[in-house]
């Protein structure tokens, strides 16, 4: 489920935020406790405690006393934007940077992401 | 036992056997509560260690405390402490049964119905005799006597010889579920880095005797990073920073260096046409095992 690029707990945090994006994990529902996360995860609560803290400290999670974390209301709106806007760092400027390297022109990767949407 | 006291403390630990120096200066501590990973190469010192923390051997020099204690003829101490060993021999006569009973005898926090659950997740037989066990099954027999303890300090020392994959995995979540439920302090050693790097929180690397790395995982692998290539590239992309290992073939190289995979380093990777990459717990502990030798070599 991780692979070496980065930390786990980045890695268990980025997977906490794609679940609030895919509406797996609801606004104002509760995510799974610190020890289900290492458990399914199979990795040391403290590395889960962790990822969740990346999020709580982002304000996407909230602790309600003796009832665990819970997906802050607007959450998901926040982690939309916060995706937008890296969304050019992360995919468009590789894809750009390949293109060059192989030869395709921009008007070529254009006509290719026409193409691919219309399929 | 109050929190503070860390779980375990060594100072300065030196162990000699004859002219070979097993132990050259350990220091280094564990606080309460944690899965702590034993690193090292065959030989590092590992299983002497092992053998010091839990009052079966003593220093030559240095001291060690656990939970505040000399463990060394401490019965309070010992009573707090679980050591499995891989090479754990029962009496002749003894069947499973006898070495579980004479393990709760010894551990207050025994839980037999945990002991119960293990035994049939590791499909252990109950009417052999534990000398016709395979390895594996003395394995399985040690890991859990290790877990049903439920020791305040629980050693396993490279617990997993001989298990199938199956049985490894039902170790590991078994570890974890009964850690969260039940924290305490686990130190266990081990060769199998990439399967059990996940389930640590820190590590402590030993190489001949000496602490080379002691710190949380996440941390131990931002401090290092491999760069490989056409060697001249690598070389250039490398400066002055400390090489830990080289693996050189033809006009290729590639290096495990002790520098963070830096923007600065990913940049001037990326200008050399070398590619940077992080590196795992595993990668590290190889190089640092290895680093005098390559580096010699080159």
């Amino acid at each position: 489920m991780f692979d070496e690029s980065r930390p786990i707990f980045q890695q268990l945090a980025e997977w906490l935020e794609d679940g609030i994006l895919r509406g797996d994990f609801v606004e104002g529902a509760p995510v799974p406790s610190i020890n289900e996360l290492a458990a399914f995860h199979r990795i040391n609560p403290a590395t889960a405690n962790r990822a969740v803290a990346l999020l709580s400290d982002a304000g996407l999670l909230e602790k309600r006393r003796g009832l665990g974390m819970f997906v802050t209301v607007g959450a998901r709106e926040t982690l939309l934007r916060s995706r937008q806007q890296e969304f050019a760092t992360h995919f468009v400027t590789p894809l750009l940077q390949e293109a060059g390297r192989i030869g395709l022109s921009r008007n070529d990767v254009i006509r290719l992401i026409e193409q691919e949407n219309q399929a | 036992m109050t929190s503070q006291i860390p779980a375990i403390e060594a100072l300065h630990v030196t162990r000699r056997y004859g002219n070979t120096v097993a132990l050259d200066n350990v220091s280094f501590t564990v606080p309460q509560h944690g899965i702590v990973g034993l690193l090292g190469r065959n030989g590092a010192g590992k299983t002497t260690l092992m053998s010091i923390l839990t009052g079966q051997d003593r220093a030559d020099a240095g001291s060690v405390q656990v939970l505040g204690h000399n463990p060394y003829e401490h019965p309070a101490t010992l009573g707090q402490i679980t050591f499995i060993r891989d090479n754990q021999r029962y009496p002749e006569d003894y069947k499973l049964r006898h070495a579980l009973e004479a393990a709760s005898i010894f551990h207050e926090h025994w839980d037999q119905a945990l002991a119960d659950r293990l035994v049939d997740l590791f499909r252990l037989p109950t009417k052999t005799g534990i000398r016709k066990f395979s390895r594996g099954q003395l394995s399985s027999v040690g890991i859990t006597i290790g877990l049903a303890s439920r020791a305040p300090i629980t050693f396993f020392d490279e617990p997993y010889l001989g298990l199938d994959a199956t049985a490894r995995q039902h170790f590991y979540d078994t570890l974890l579920a009964d850690y969260a439920e039940h924290p305490r302090t686990i130190l266990l050693s081990t060769h199998l880095i990439d399967e059990m790097e996940s389930l640590l929180e820190r590590v402590v690397v030993l190489d001949q005797g000496r602490v080379v790395l002691d710190t949380d995982v996440a941390e131990a692998k931002a401090q290092y990073c491999q760069l490989a290539g056409m060697r001249g590239a690598v070389e250039g992309v490398v400066g002055s920073a400390a090489v830990l290992r080289r693996h050189e073939v033809g006009g290729l190289l590639s290096v495990v260096v002790a520098s963070p995979l830096t923007e600065h380093m990913q940049q001037a990777a990326k200008a050399a046409g070398v590619e940077a990459s992080p590196v795992s717990l595993q990668q590290i502990v190889a190089a640092l095992g290895a680093a005098d030798q390559d580096v010699a070599a080159a």
